[in-house]
């Protein structure tokens, strides 16, 4: 793993080498995320939130555990026990609307974190494994969220559960046998309940294990970078401990500071009213929809209005499950052998494009479903299938890419020479750039 | 240890089908093992036991419809008036997505008693128009605000989303003014 001139970690107390020569713990982690782990010395601010969602993932775990203490997972106390927290519990405010818009920050960072790798062309080989990997634990994200956001057990939780459930029996024959089998019964209750408690429980440890498994496999071929150019000597890198830590530090200082504003200034912002209703299997909510990060989707689900061989719902459940399979076939589908966007004029167009479609998507999803805003929805579903399945592989044929630089030194290395003099002194013309 | 076949010819030895006995007899066992943690998610006994419920409809009206609960599921119990009948029986089954007549949704003798579940069979909703003054939609039934399903006077799927009319449940009439839902008649 890693480079020939990654430093090999050498203890220097007592302890550490005994230590060291029965359980390496230490070496890994100083391999891992410290002084010998050598990463690409150009890394931009968009490299930062890969540790910042993992910081969100240990948010969300710490916090949680502390809301299961207090927590009753029981469809008559459920509502009861989040009021409970909310005004009796010492600190039960902060714990829970930390907890309640962590989940959106986590999604947020975790959103960046997937259109960094679109841009640069993280999923391209060498790193195949390492976007599929990503790709599982987003899939483990939306079930964990989906799932939390049920437990407290108003409005908008019941009639999501009750909508997303409701997925399933579209599947002719099997399906609604299977969402009586899911859900316990024959409409969100008790059952159901307990069991989301149980699994959102433990579902973001599986995320944490899967977290392991994809820094892992990042740490074979090392970091990507944003000029795409693999890394060729030591000059071209930089040790994890301390430049990036200083890095990721800052980073997770700055983004805090914006999740602060919303913990603490506006911590409904994200949510919705109705869910401080308790729940009534009786009345649907008059406007129904789903948390902010799962829009796109929604909007994709309710695109589908006209029965074509198979029924219009069965079509909208499998286009909004194809739309995140279809990431995984990315590597194959985009055949460039330039990695990063920066140096493919034609691919950086079409990659804005998604962008502000997949924006589209979003606030399409989050409006009424009116014939107007179906109308947008269908036309920006078909562009996202065109983007991955007819634009990216054309564009990957044809495009005339702009050339790469030699290295990444030679490309991130300018001026340091004249940073470094005196002030009010030029150093000399004509110097190199590199390796001043 | 030589390793001897102990049956020649084919090469299939004694010991090569013993290895496949015993994991085919532990991977069946494990199989079997797996099976209490899958059926556990299925309804449990005490949500089945509520599976009939008995209605009493002596005070609904003609035009009147109220919402009761079956299976913790909305029911929507309607009674319909000479006017709806007629509207509901005045449709061509080929303008239907889901091709029914009032006189199969209904019971024989209490066609003025439509009785279906309140759960709009797009994604689950409960659809507008039971209440007094809720919205029944252009066809005169039922409206469901999620994706905007509408329902006619028979509960029967006339646009939007939802693939099928409204389910219409087991039950049956133990008095004129007496409905247990669930059970067959």
């Amino acid at each position: 793993m890693s480079f020939s001139w990654a430093k090999p970690y050498e203890p220097k107390q007592p302890f550490m080498r005994w230590l060291d020569e029965r359980l390496p713990l230490p070496r890994l982690v100083y391999g891992a995320i410290g002084g010998g782990y050598p990463v690409p010395r150009n890394l931009n601010y968009w490299w930062n939130f890969g540790v910042l969602a993992g910081l969100f993932l240990t948010i969300q775990i710490v916090t949680g555990i502390v809301l299961a203490m207090w927590y009753f997972a029981s469809a008559d106390g459920a509502f009861n026990s989040v009021e409970h927290i909310m005004r009796d519990v010492n600190a039960g405010w902060a714990l829970r609307y930390i907890h309640m818009n962590g989940a959106s920050f986590f999604f947020i960072v975790t959103y960046i974190h997937i259109f960094r790798g679109l841009f640069y062309g993280s999923y391209k080989a060498p790193r195949e494994l390492v976007w599929m990997l990503g790709l599982v634990i987003y899939l483990l994200m939306m079930a964990t969220a989906f799932m939390g956001y049920v437990l407290p057990w108003g409005q908008m939780s019941y009639w999501g559960a009750q909508v997303i459930t409701g997925f399933f029996s579209a599947f002719p024959l099997v399906g609604e046998p299977v969402r009586v089998w899911l859900l316990g019964g024959y409409a969100p209750d008790q059952a159901a309940l307990t069991r989301f408690f149980s699994l959102h429980y433990l579902l973001p440890f599986v995320i944490a294990a899967v977290v392991v498994l994809h820094i892992w496999a990042l740490h074979i071929p090392g970091s990507s970078n944003p000029t795409g150019v693999d890394v060729k000597e030591e000059k071209d890198t930089l040790p994890f401990h301390p430049f990036y830590t200083a890095k990721d530090g800052w980073a997770a200082a700055a983004f805090l500071t914006v999740f602060a504003l919303f913990v603490y200034f506006a911590p409904n912002y994200l949510g919705h009213p109705d869910n401080y209703i308790p729940a009534n299997p009786l009345a649907t909510p008059a406007h129904i929809v789903p948390e902010w990060y799962f829009w796109p989707f929604y909007a994709i689900l309710r695109a589908f209005t006209v029965d074509f061989i198979l029924p219009a719902k069965l079509w909208g459940v499998l286009a909004m499950f194809s739309s995140i399979l279809i990431l995984f076939f990315l590597p194959w589908l985009d055949k460039s052998p330039v990695r990063s966007g920066s140096y493919r004029p034609v691919f950086k167009r079409f990659f804005l494009l998604l962008v502000l479609d997949v924006l589209i998507l979003g606030f399409c999803g989050g409006a009424p479903a009116t014939p107007l805003y179906v109308a947008i929805s269908q036309l920006a579903a078909a562009y996202y299938f065109a983007h991955f399945l007819i634009i990216l592989p054309l564009v990957s044929a044809f495009e005339r890419t702009l050339p790469l630089p030699d290295s990444i030194s030679s490309s991130a290395l300018h001026g340091e020479k004249k940073e470094a003099a005196p002030a009010g002194i030029t150093p000399r013309r004509g110097a190199t750039a590199i390796a001043e | 240890m030589a390793d001897v076949p102990v049956t020649a010819g084919d090469g299939v030895r004694r010991r090569d089908f013993l290895n496949v006995a015993a994991v085919s007899f532990a991977g069946v066992g494990a199989v079997a093992a797996i099976s209490p943690l899958l059926v556990q998610m299925s309804p449990p006994a005490d949500v089945l036991a509520l599976s009939t419920t008995e209605v009493d409809i002596s005070k609904v009206q003609r035009g009147q419809g109220i919402k009761t609960v079956w299976r913790k599921q909305p029911v929507f119990v309607r009674n319909l008036t000479d006017k709806e009948i007629a509207e509901a029986n005045a449709v061509p089954l080929s303008d239907l997505r889901d091709p029914e007549t009032l006189q199969q949704r209904t019971k024989a003798g209490h066609t003025n008693w439509l009785i279906t579940l309140g759960v709009c069979t797009h994604l689950g909703c409960v659809p507008l128009g039971i209440g007094e003054g809720e919205n029944k939609g252009p066809y005169g039934g039922y409206f469901c605000p999620c994706h905007g399903s509408m329902y006619d006077t028979a509960a029967r799927i006339r646009q939007g989303p939802a693939p099928k009319n409204l389910v219409v449940p087991d039950y049956n009439f133990t008095s004129p003014t007496t409905v247990v839902i669930g059970a067959k008649g």
